[in-house]
């Protein structure tokens, strides 16, 4: 049984209480520890900026050719805050319960918590950077409701939320990098974690500009490498976010808690074709005024103008009527999902529903909708060459974000000590469902208030022995991975990474998609294990290892995808219930709506990778609700 | 949905920094109008693969115009025909059918080639190194609204903080100057109140690391407003100069 190590007392005040038992490193001493934080995005900018202010010797590497480009920059929406500045009923305790809620009953009490407090802190120091957040004519920040929020606690600068967080993010990064106390690493792209005694000390990276290896050594690593939505292929993730580096630490004895964890956002531009490289997500925020439907009759070819309301379906609204068009996620997705099985989708390939703004350009006039919303509009009709303010949007469910990583306990830490992951790479807060605009205020509470803290804890606490990269434990990783990547060119099969790639993620979207079962995910298993090994014996990986090599780069990661999605496959089959994302399609209540399973399933699942061919091992840790009270989530 | 195209695209082909470079020709046939352009080079590079040949580098990553990854010159014009509009957000019914379409890096020598399509942006990384943030570390902000910034001014500080730093600007301007990027910043954190304790030495640090790195002067020709995928309007050169001035002659 895995323990989470929160600390006890009051949830109120665990986090406060242990800010002070915690031990510290004395500013002088400070220099002496060397840090890695892998990824930039805004988990490892935050992170590697705020340990170079406190004093750190920090590496930061980022797989992109800058730290500003890491995929937080895509994020629309906004930033969730307990600041309650709109007075309507916003507190700490009622953020932090609405993502333990949201999160089906699936994420740590402790932690949740912890970010509940820290999401104030969070609005100050970006606003301090000069983060540009909407604001109101007397001058203050303006805040939205957003993803199923009964409260307007969510800050956002246009459409571009993400965007701004994370440039605000990078510019204190490159403000210490200026400084001297963090070293960046762009275009380097992290292959192996190295372990010495048992602890985290370094990774092995090769120079993708270059193709070089290099050895990397520190005192602690801290991984904040995203997501692994792209197993599926088609995702809204960018084209290079991927699940190597985390996967590489579960090579390395790390859990992968929860893998089979998915989010799937209810808002995307639908799929057109086979050459699509990826989805596109319109921000959720449009479900604040746009009506979602179909026709009520299944096969309605219409053109939607000339289908009268008395014959539309706004299923949402008949289903949910408190909520409405903002019920979560994976409820908005599921739906959307059934109702295009029984034939009622819209547009060429009937995998659609309408997003409707008709009604709200009719009350609000279409300059109000514009100034809401403008670049959401021209970006749908960019890319669908519709105009969505005079036809309906068309969208479907995509994969987004994925709330299972590796496991950490209430320090960010893995069961390797020394590794810490921070962001979406871990599985903490989120549950089995997370909500919306809360990705970014997790992924900055985690490298600005949390990580700090409980970093100086491990190294003021752990003896670590001197090492130089020069030890037989960096040298054996850097020889995996140079075979690694050699027996890879050798290959030169028939089939390109692409196909593969797309192949797999086929598999995992029929089946550990929105809807999942017993028979889908046994299929799905051996699916997963015969592509893997056809991958070794017919890919054609082209180029070399020694220069800028995309194929190369791309080929890798789909090997760690092909592992990854066999745990993911088990996570999936092993949960027999349901909850949030994870929609087992034989347990489910009369109307159709997750049927959790709390005896049995109260807990977190975390795979210990035992080899390539070999059953991963399951440990769990029970998840346990001593202030939040437990209840069928209902959005009716 | 309208028909399936065919196009020849030329593409600049070179193996790294040192080598020389040369235009290539492919044909591409059969791509959905649909497709983006960047999905257009996918298709390329896949039949390249198979035919084991080496597949064109570029860079790419959000594929939704904002992450400022991708960029190349498409007949003679930074990020290709359409105004407003990063290279990934084309699609192939901006082209006409038949068309053959020059796709070039971006060419400046603070932006060396990596290989084909690839440069070495971190020269405007640099930029931003010298200055541009304020200097807060965590921790020690004030409560978010004790800085009210009017909304105008909130408005035009957002405008140029939409910056995506492609460098589409500097690849479009005949003196490879970096100037709408680099004005872009300081017209950012000059707007707010929170950016003035450092203005005069963000200027000044900014300015002279953009001609350290090689960028050219401006001359005023508005060809970086007129490629900016964000349409960064080129009064943010203007508050640069002004500030750069002003902070030499110690008036801010």
């Amino acid at each position: 049984m895995l323990d989470g190590k929160v600390p006890g007392g009051p949830i109120e005040s665990k986090w406060n209480r242990h800010i002070g038992e915690m031990s510290l490193v004395n500013p002088a001493n400070r220099r002496k520890y060397n840090v890695i934080v892998v990824g930039t995005g805004l988990a490892g900018a935050s992170a590697a900026a705020t340990l170079g202010e406190q004093g750190y010797n920090v590496k930061a590497f980022t797989i992109l050719d800058s730290p500003r480009r890491s995929h937080s920059i895509a994020a629309q929406g906004g930033i969730n805050a307990a600041k309650n500045y709109k007075n309507d009923g916003d507190s700490v305790h009622r953020l932090f319960y609405d993502t333990i809620k949201g999160g089906d009953y699936r994420a740590r009490e402790g932690n949740v918590h912890r970010l509940a407090e820290v999401s104030v802190n969070i609005i100050d120091q970006c606003v301090a950077q000069g983060v540009p957040f909407a604001r109101e004519y007397g001058g203050l920040l303006d805040t939205r409701s957003f993803g199923g929020a009964q409260v307007a606690r969510t800050f956002y600068a246009r459409g571009q939320t993400g965007q701004q967080l994370l440039i605000g993010a990078y510019q204190s990064l490159m403000r210490q990098v200026d400084a001297g106390s963090v070293e960046l690493h762009a275009r380097q792209e992290m292959l192996d974690l190295v372990l010495v005694g048992g602890r985290a000390r370094g990774i092995i990276t090769r120079n993708l500009v270059t193709g070089e290896l290099e050895r990397h050594m520190a005192d602690a690593v801290l991984l904040c490498t995203g997501g692994y939505g792209n197993v599926y292929y088609l995702s809204t993730n960018a084209g290079n976010t991927n699940v190597s580096a985390a996967w590489r630490c579960a090579r390395r004895g790390a859990y992968f808690a929860n893998p089979s964890f998915a989010q799937v956002h209810p808002t995307c531009i639908p799929e057109t074709g086979d050459y699509q490289a990826k989805l596109t997500l319109m921000s959720e925020s449009l479900r604040n005024d746009g009506r979602v439907w179909v026709p009520k009759k299944a096969g309605d070819e219409r053109s939607p103008d000339q289908i009268p309301d008395a014959e539309r379906d706004y299923y949402l609204e008949r289903r949910y009527p408190s909520f409405g068009n903002l019920v979560p996620r994976d409820v908005a997705s599921r739906n959307a999902k059934f109702v295009c099985d029984e034939g009622r989708g819209v547009g060429a390939t009937g995998r659609a529903v309408y997003l409707d703004f008709r009604d709200a350009i009719t009350r609000l006039g279409q300059e109000t909708v514009a100034e809401k919303y403008g670049n959401l509009f021209d970006m749908y009709h960019h890319i669908s060459n519709e105009d969505p303010y005079s036809v309906p949007m068309k969208i479907y469910p995509a994969v987004h974000y994925t709330m299972g990583g590796l496991w950490v306990d209430y320090h960010l830490q893995s069961n390797i000590e020394g590794l810490f992951v921070l962001g979406e790479a871990n599985f903490s807060d989120h549950g089995a469902n997370r909500l919306g605009a809360s990705a970014l205020m997790q992924g900055l509470a985690d490298g600005y208030f949390v990580v700090p803290y409980t970093l100086a804890n491990y190294l003021a606490n752990t003896q670590l022995g001197d090492l130089s990269t020069d030890a037989e434990e960096f040298k054996s990783a850097e020889d995996v991975t140079e075979k690694r990547i050699r027996t890879l060119l050798s290959v030169d099969g028939n089939k390109t990474v692409q196909d593969f790639h797309r192949e797999l993620g086929r598999t995992m979207w029929e089946n550990v998609g929105m809807a999942r079962n017993r028979e889908g995910l046994t299929q799905a298993l051996k699916d997963v294990q015969g592509l893997r090994e056809e991958y070794h014996q017919n890919v054609k990986v082209v180029g070399r290892a020694d220069n800028f090599n995309k194929a190369l780069e791309f080929g890798l990661r789909v090997a760690d995808y092909m592992e990854f999605a066999e745990v993911s496959v088990r996570d999936a089959l092993a949960r027999e219930e349901s909850c949030g994302c994870h929609f087992r399609e034989e347990y489910q209540t009369k109307d159709g709506e997750c049927l959790r399973n709390d005896e049995e399933f109260s807990h977190v699942s975390a795979w210990e990778f035992t080899g390539a061919d070999k059953e991963p091992v399951m440990h769990k840790e029970d998840l346990t609700f001593d202030f939040a009270e437990v209840k069928q989530r209902s959005y009716k | 949905m309208s028909e399936n195209q065919s196009y020849t695209i030329r593409v600049w082909r070179q193996d790294d920094a040192q080598a020389a470079g040369k235009f290539v020709d492919y044909d591409v046939k059969d791509v959905s109008p649909d497709a983006s352009f960047l999905e257009m080079l996918d298709l390329v590079n896949e039949d390249l693969t198979r035919d084991g040949g080496e597949p064109i580098a570029f860079d790419y990553d959000c594929r939704e115009g904002i992450c400022g990854s991708c960029g190349c010159v498409i007949d003679g014009v930074a990020h290709g025909p359409l105004p407003g509009t990063t290279t990934c957000q084309l699609y192939m019914r901006n082209f006409p059918p038949g068309a053959t379409i020059t796709v070039e890096p971006w060419r400046a020598s603070a932006f060396p080639v990596i290989k084909d399509l690839v440069v070495d942006r971190s020269s405007m990384d640099r930029i931003i190194m010298a200055g541009g943030y304020i200097s807060v570390s965590a921790g020690s902000a004030p409560d978010a609204n004790n800085i009210p910034v009017p909304k105008p001014e909130a408005d035009l500080a957002f405008e140029a903080a939409e910056c995506i730093g492609c460098g589409a600007c500097v690849a479009a301007c005949k003196n490879a100057s970096a100037s709408l990027f680099t004005g872009a910043k300081i017209e950012h954190l000059a707007r707010l109140p929170q950016g003035q304790a450092e203005r005069a030495r963000r200027a000044q640090r900014m300015v002279e690391t953009a001609e350290a790195e090689g960028f050219g002067a401006c001359s005023n020709e508005g060809e970086c407003e007129a490629v900016c995928p964000k349409e960064i309007p080129t009064r943010v050169i203007q508050r640069m100069n002004r500030d750069y001035i002003r902070a030499y002659l110690k008036m801010i």
